[in-house]
């Protein structure tokens, strides 16, 4: 079941805009005409293989290749020397700059390995067993390094160092010694200890969270062709295949402009598609061997080599009044970044209190490297820990103060007007409405049974404009074609059909989106931060006026009238002139049929940088059941609400709230790096990984809020698909937590873990 | 003026100063305005943080307008998944 609590719209009434028309790609992804990453293939091409470090710390002494290269049907080896080795520069390859030094040393290592898994060398051969063989006759010698791969022991004095030239930025003088702290951040405001002290009730509490995948289904995978001109092409799935172009050219040392990338269908990425691994390897490999190469990632390769996010420790303090009022917060984040700066505590750290109102407060957040893969973003990167944290405090706090969660959170909400814990004053938001709902649901006031908990938590996420471009052709029939730069990993090809469709006046069957290559449209940042509704929605939608404003023009022409005296309705020109009130309305048809005679194609292109996305925010309700024979936690009933502005096309949103759900469930129950005293992780497969099936989960509702209307898109979008995953991580602790009658502050909540709370309980 | 709300990330080109005033009717004569008034903050903020302008957060754009009496917020650029 899902609702929509909605607002009268001002505006005339919308057609396609908030209807559920079915998706344009989904034929061909239930008949399996979909190709997804994997399924390209070229004639003469060479199996791409890896080899990995069996060392999660270790320095490269030599390696020696001579025998691989010496196998029948090996075509080309690569190491680190056969890439250039760059200096530190940050890029904007995507949402947020890389250092393009350690993308590069993540592609392929070069003087240490830094994590197990860590790429050394590459080979291609004709085929996989020849490929494989020859990764075993590659001779690395090593000299193996302490590591570390838990976060505080990391940032303990004596540590294991990762990287010899990293001092702790963000600190008030520049540290003398090297670390492994790459980052400190800090939001403050008010007076910490005037707000503690003002306090009538404090709660106090360490978290902690595990990394975790992101989980996509379909692994890494490309196929990349050398041409003998020095022009490359690159198939791959991806969340972005500019941002492919662009490491790719900085990692090779090439142009962009010599790179074509062809973005696959994607099977799943939630943020962890969003940079390279395997497609400069593949380059490299073609280009030495004069074949294409393909390389597709295994499981394992997946998990042991891509990014998780982080595991992380969070730190929680809460003052508040008798009545409910939070007047002190004071939170440290301590975020594992794996072997290269940059894990998501900054973002984290912004969003932690973001829900609430609060006079005080200090945010601290710590990004620290360890022997573990380089994490990569994973929807809405580094919320749902400190959420986490948070919103398991807040869930305290309410229980000592006899207040309900919803009240509680009531009560320090922020509102219109409110100025954000990270900076700005909020506008046009709904979270009090997304409190409202969940309040008002059959599911708040259903009670509950023996063994059952229930947990309540509330999550948001900023949402990202950015740069994208859009094209519309109308074809001589009248039906239009759109296309964009972002691959559709959420339903974006039915949005973009949809808003171009109600601009056009267009049934929606006649508009087909299409997703375009890196030559065939300009750039478009990829797909992440729920961006691409918002702002290559903007983009299309201002290129389907420039269509229309080039049929008004043709049929002014046409009627020898001013252009002014022709307006659009219902996919039609129709005169105003009072002395041309014989013409009849023009259909999209009619124009389309008489282009040649009228100026030529009908085609325009739009290229923004969109601003202004509007933040998101969601309010979740979860009941569980917990065995207290075996800890087992069975999620009976979850209801979500989200501020989403206007939904474009409603059951696509509800799919990314119920998507973000089922990931965080997995997250808070059984989703967890599990790492053995050489660093090695244990668990790197779907069978020890326990990620939630559908046999898993009740039906997860949604409800829509409307009410707040991002003023910035035309039809009122925000991005809908990152703050679904913010708070199920507490909903989920809170409510097993309210089941079991004891705090549970380490994820994951396994079973093992919760029988062990129930027999410290018994005693 | 538009009042300027920065973080700690500018604290140590505004010597601690976490709100002012400066003069800048877009984005980038904001920043210009920035680094004259604190030298090296202007690029600081160019290529590292994300503008909030009366609440709307502005990223890589210039020419954003701003209003004599707008809020501007400097918060770190905002990445996604």
């Amino acid at each position: 079941m899902s609702e929509t609590l909605d607002k009268p719209a001002a505006k005339a009434p919308l057609t396609i805009v908030g209807t559920r028309p079915i998706r344009p790609d989904g034929a061909d992804k239930v008949t399996g005409r979909a190709a997804f990453g994997a399924d390209f293939h070229m004639p003469g091409q060479l199996v791409g293989r890896v080899l990995r470090s069996p060392h999660a710390h270790a320095r490269i002494v030599s390696i020696d290749t001579s025998k691989a290269k010496a196998l029948p049907g090996v075509k080309a080896i690569v190491t680190a020397a056969d890439f250039p080795d760059l200096a530190s520069e940050m890029v904007e390859g995507s949402e947020a700059s890389s250092d393009i030094r350690d993308l590069s040393l993540n592609v392929m290592a070069r003087h240490k390995v830094l994590y197990h898994g860590h790429a050394v060398a590459a080979v291609a051969a004709v085929s996989g067993d020849i490929a494989e063989e020859a990764l075993a006759r590659i001779k690395v010698t090593y000299e193996v390094l302490p590591h570390v791969t838990d976060v505080e022991e990391a940032m303990a004095p004596g540590a294991p160092l990762l990287h010899d030239h990293l001092f702790t930025e963000g600190l008030e003088a520049r540290p003398a010694q090297a670390s492994n702290i790459a980052r400190k951040h800090r939001f403050v405001r008010g007076d910490l200890a005037e707000g503690f002290a003002a306090a009538d009730v404090v709660v106090e509490r360490r978290y902690d969270t595990k990394a975790t995948h992101q989980g996509y289904i379909e692994p890494h995978a490309c196929v990349a062709a050398w041409g003998e001109d020095g022009r490359c092409d690159v198939w791959c799935s991806s969340q972005g295949q500019f941002t492919i172009r662009s490491y790719c050219a900085k990692v090779l040392g090439l142009e962009t402009s010599d790179i074509r990338v062809t973005p696959a269908e994607i099977g799943g990425g939630f943020g962890g598609k969003t940079t390279v691994y395997l497609e400069p390897l593949a380059l490299a490999l073609s280009r030495a061997s004069g074949h294409p190469v393909k390389m597709v990632m295994s499981r394992e390769e997946v998990f042991r080599a891509t990014g998780p996010t982080s595991g992380g420790v969070i730190e929680v303090k809460l003052g508040a009044k008798k009545d409910g009022t939070i007047v002190a917060a004071e939170v440290e984040l301590k975020f594992q970044a794996g072997a290269f700066p940059g894990s998501p505590v900054g973002t984290a750290a912004m969003t932690a209190l973001a829900c609430y109102d609060i006079p005080n407060f200090s945010i601290v957040g710590w990004d620290v490297v360890t022997n573990t893969p380089k994490t990569a973003a994973y929807r809405a990167p580094g919320a749902p820990i400190s959420a986490f944290g948070v919103e398991s405090a807040v869930d305290e706090l309410a229980q000592k103060l006899g207040l309900d969660a919803i009240a509680i959170r009531e009560k320090n909400a922020v509102r219109d007007g409110t100025k954000a814990s990270y900076g700005p004053t909020f506008q046009n938001i709904a979270y009090v409405d997304t409190l409202k709902v969940i309040k008002d649901s059959a599911h708040w006031n259903t009670p509950l049974g023996p063994n059952q908990g229930r947990g309540f938590a509330v999550g948001f996420w900023f949402n990202v404009g950015g740069e994208s471009t859009a094209a519309v052709h109308i074809g001589e029939d009248g039906s239009a074609v759109v296309v964009t730069g972002n691959p559709d990993i959420g339903g974006s090809r039915a949005s973009m059909a949809m808003m171009a469709a109600e601009t056009l006046g267009l049934p929606i069957e006649k508009v087909r989106p299409m997703i375009a290559d890196t030559n065939a449209i300009g750039y478009s940042m990829l797909t992440g931060g729920s961006r691409v509704t918002f702002a290559t929605g903007m983009a299309v939608v201002q290129a389907a006026e420039k269509v229309v404003a080039d049929l008004r023009g043709r049929a002014a022409k046409l009627w020898d009238v001013a252009a002014d005296q022709v307006v659009w309705q219902g996919g039609q020109a129709v005169c105003l002139d009072p002395a041309k009130a014989d013409k009849k309305p023009l259909t999209i048809e009619a124009l389309a049929a008489q282009s040649a005679r009228t100026g030529g194609p009908i085609s325009a292109q739009a290229a923004i940088n969109a601003q202004g996305p509007g933040p998101g925010f969601a309010a979740h309700l979860c009941d569980v059941e917990v065995d207290p024979e075996t800890g087992v936690v069975s999620v009976l009933r979850y209801t979500a609400s989200q501020d989403v502005g206007k939904a474009i096309h409603p059951s696509y949103v509800e799919g990314q709230v119920q998507g973000g759900v089922a990931q965080g469930v997995g997250w808070a129950l059984n989703e967890e790096y599990v790492f053995d005293a050489d660093g090695r992780m244990e668990n790197a497969g779907f069978l020890d990984y326990r990620m939630p099936v559908a046999s898993d989960l009740p039906m997860l509702d949604a409800i829509l809020v409307e009410t707040a209307p991002n003023p910035r898109h035309p039809f009122g979008a925000k991005g809908v698909g990152e703050v679904p995953i913010v708070p199920p991580l507490a909903a989920v602790a809170n409510a097993v937590s309210a089941a079991i009658g004891v705090r549970m502050p380490n994820l994951p909540l396994s079973p093992p873990k919760v029988l062990a709370a129930l027999d410290a309980k018994a005693g | 003026m538009a009042r300027v709300i920065a973080g700690s990330e500018c604290w140590p080109f505004t010597g601690g100063a976490s709100e002012f005033e400066v003069e800048g009717a877009t984005v980038r004569d904001l920043i210009a305005s920035l680094d004259a008034r604190f030298p090296g903050l202007g690029a600081f903020v160019d290529k590292r943080m994300a503008f909030a302008i009366d609440g709307e957060i502005h990223q890589d754009a210039w020419f954003s307008p701003i209003r004599p009496d707008s809020e501007v917020c400097l918060i770190p650029k905002i990445g996604g998944g």
